[in-house]
């Protein structure tokens, strides 16, 4: 299987579903021509192979952005927009969260929405809270939406291809981090249905639940608490909307604790929601009180030391497994 | 009118030090791991905040964006802290919660800095409320770049500016570029000014590379602010000399196009004016020259030698 980066993969999914479907067009700020410049972008030469009826360079103007996709997907055509950075969801937010999630049910379900809203998302690179706020616990809190936020290349393809194909509304985050991290990807028609999460390492003795790159830190934990007998199962949920609870429920019966694990802030973050879903369905197969290792209830900072205090690691995950053991 | 010796002097100095500044910073971004983050400059649009600030009066307030070194100089802020700033550290003007995007010094009136991009003009409409609300003989600026304009928050808030007649400066630093986008790439207005007459305020063009011609067009509408005839939009004809930030490669700026802009250095042009204005020696200059380098060197200096802040402090400066 080739090796790609998530950004490959993405770029490649766009390519196969554009040149498959006609109707899918992209839009967004910087998606044609990028300050970027760079190969391993998810829209990197899409301008140049596709052309300006397909790619559309934006004004800065979010919610034009959105609405676009809104009346677009409602005549029939797949947008396919971007949103520069996570933050700036709050100015598209009104066409996503009112139009996008609502019109097809406001009009009794005779209009259809399929569109992608990519939004490229993730803390790392001491831009601060105004680049950096993951904000995918808000739109997995709006019904209509579907949530996707895929942590390795194959599934970033497999999810991207799904999600412009599916008849609704989805909103797909990217974690920019993850760009660069290469994974086998199968080559042509490779879909992953939304709405299913993968247990991505077998495990005995807790479960954690993540996403998106926080995947990373719990196999770290995971390689280092395998040296000292504690088997971790991980569970990547790669969709928040609709929630698969039979693999997270699965697991957890099987394994009888739980810590779950994103890097979005922690109060009202999704961990709650898995939570909840937990103690409702498998209250009797928890051994021990589950645990969320989560950013903490602050704005991303942007100095260095800040940043990395902010974003949750290996040991604190290790540290809530103990704790819980 | 001629302009004030001390205001033509003070321009100078702020155009020399805010160029010394980004020129210390494009150096300091070859270093690996020195400057966190995007470094966002505005080489080659000094002029703006240099102009704009000088016609400022103790008590206005300007609301910027990510662009902003130029203006905070301009109106006074301490390069020390700017660039322990940028640099992250402690004793940085936002203790390194903000690094170089939204740099906030409301202690010299340069409160609310946002690199949303569009977000300054909304929260200027609501400090300029609050100095009619209060009676203050204030006003406020606010520096959008032409991109912003493209949002919709722009618009919303210069209609209420308007409808309120509110103290307010929209000054629209139009440096040919949003992004990778040309100006004709992202509207089809020629002059941002124009988006004046749709909210029935004056729009005002003015070289963005002429302090000078800034600071009188400023000052007019600093004084229709004043004195409760509403805002204005001035719209500065400008130029990015690098890219959007210092890692991108500026494949999409024609390189004439970028000599050609260079050969109209807004610094440059106020020494020269100052010079043949016979406001300074040649002695003189050199001595401001060198006093501008030895304040960006003490910035770079106080920058390195101050600690990170413990991790623990990103948990400070919170509500809840
Ligand atoms: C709401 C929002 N959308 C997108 C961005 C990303 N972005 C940062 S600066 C910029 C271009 C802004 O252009 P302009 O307003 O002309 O200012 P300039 O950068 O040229 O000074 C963009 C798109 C942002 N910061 N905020």
């Amino acid at each position: 299987m080739p090796q790609l980066t998530v950004g490959q993969a993405l770029n490649q999914a766009l390519r196969e579903e554009m040149t498959r479907d006609d109707t899918v067009f992209i839009a967004g700020e910087g998606v044609g021509v990028s300050i970027h410049d760079n190969p391993m972008l998810p829209t990197a030469g899409l301008l140049r192979d596709f052309g300006p009826r397909r790619v559309r360079d934006t004004p800065v103007s979010e919610a034009a952005i959105a609405g676009l996709a809104v009346g677009a997907a409602e005549a029939g055509l797949k947008p396919v927009v971007e949103i520069m950075f996570n933050p700036f969801f709050t100015l598209a937010s009104d066409m996503i969260v009112n139009h996008a999630a609502k019109l097809r049910y406001l009009s009794g379900g005779k209009s259809a929405f399929p569109l992608v809203v990519r939004i490229k998302s993730g803390a790392g690179f001491s831009a601060g809270c105004q680049h950096s706020h993951n904000l995918e616990a808000w739109t997995a809190h709006c019904p209509g939406l579907k949530v996707v936020m895929p942590a390795t290349a194959a599934d970033a393809k497999g999810l991207l291809k799904s999600a412009i194909r599916d008849p609704n509304p989805v909103v797909f985050f990217e974690d920019m981090m993850l760009y660069f991290a290469p994974g086998p990807v199968p080559e042509d028609e490779y879909l992953l249905p939304i709405g299913q999460a993968d247990v991505k390492r077998p495990g005995r003795d807790v479960t954690v639940v993540t996403w998106s790159r926080m995947l990373g830190v719990a196999f770290k934990a995971a390689e280092q608490l395998a040296a000292e007998g504690i088997d971790l199962e991980i569970v990547d949920l790669r969709t928040l909307a609709p929630l698969d609870k039979e693999t997270v429920l699965a697991s957890v019966r099987k394994t009888g604790r739980l810590v779950v694990l994103h890097e979005a802030t922690r109060t009202g973050g999704f961990a709650g929601e898995v939570a909840a879903v937990v103690m409702e369905e498998a209250f009797e197969s928890l051994k021990a009180p589950l645990r969320r290792v989560t950013g903490p209830d602050i704005p991303v900072p942007a100095s260095p030391p800040l940043e990395r205090f902010y974003i949750p690691d290996a040991e604190q995950v290790i540290t809530a497994v103990k704790d819980i053991m | 009118m001629a302009i004030p010796k001390d205001k033509m002097l003070e321009m100078l100095h702020s155009l020399l030090l805010s160029r010394r500044f980004e020129e210390a910073l494009t150096e300091l971004c070859q270093v690996e791991g020195k400057i966190p983050g995007m470094m966002i400059l505005c080489t080659g649009q000094e002029a703006v905040g240099a102009g704009v600030c000088a016609a400022l009066r103790p008590g206005d307030v300007i609301i910027t964006n990510h662009r902003s070194h130029a203006h905070l100089l301009a109106k006074g802020a301490d390069p020390k802290v700017l660039m322990a700033e940028i640099y992250g550290k402690r004793t940085g003007c936002n203790k390194g919660k903000s690094g170089t995007l939204h740099l906030a010094l409301p202690e010299i009136g340069a409160p609310c800095t946002s690199t949303v991009v569009g977000a300054g003009p909304p929260m200027a409409v609501g400090r300029a409320f609050a100095q009619q609300y209060r009676g203050e003989p204030a006003v406020t600026v606010c520096f959008v770049g032409d991109g912003a304009t493209g949002e919709g928050s722009f618009h919303e808030a210069l209609n209420l500016a308007s409808l309120w007649n509110l103290p307010v400066i929209f000054v629209c630093e139009n440096n040919c570029y949003a992004g990778a986008q040309r100006l004709e790439e992202h509207t089809r207005i020629e002059n941002i000014a124009d988006r004046a007459a749709a909210y029935c305020m004056p729009g005002v063009v003015v070289d963005g590379n002429d302090a000078p011609a800034i600071y009188t067009t400023a000052l007019d509408a600093r004084a229709r602010a004043a004195a409760g005839q509403g805002p204005t939009l001035i719209e500065c004809k400008t130029y990015r000399w690098r890219g959007h930030g210092e890692s991108d490669p500026q494949h999409y700026q024609p390189k004439e196009e970028i000599a050609a802009w260079r050969a109209r250095c807004p610094v440059a042009r106020m020494r020269e004016a100052v010079l043949a204005l016979g406001l300074i020696s040649t002695d003189d200059l050199s001595a401001m020259e060198t006093k501008v380098d030895a304040l960006v060197r003490e910035a770079i200096r106080f920058a390195e030698e101050s600690p990170y802040p413990e991790p623990r402090e990103a948990l400070e400066d919170v509500y809840a």
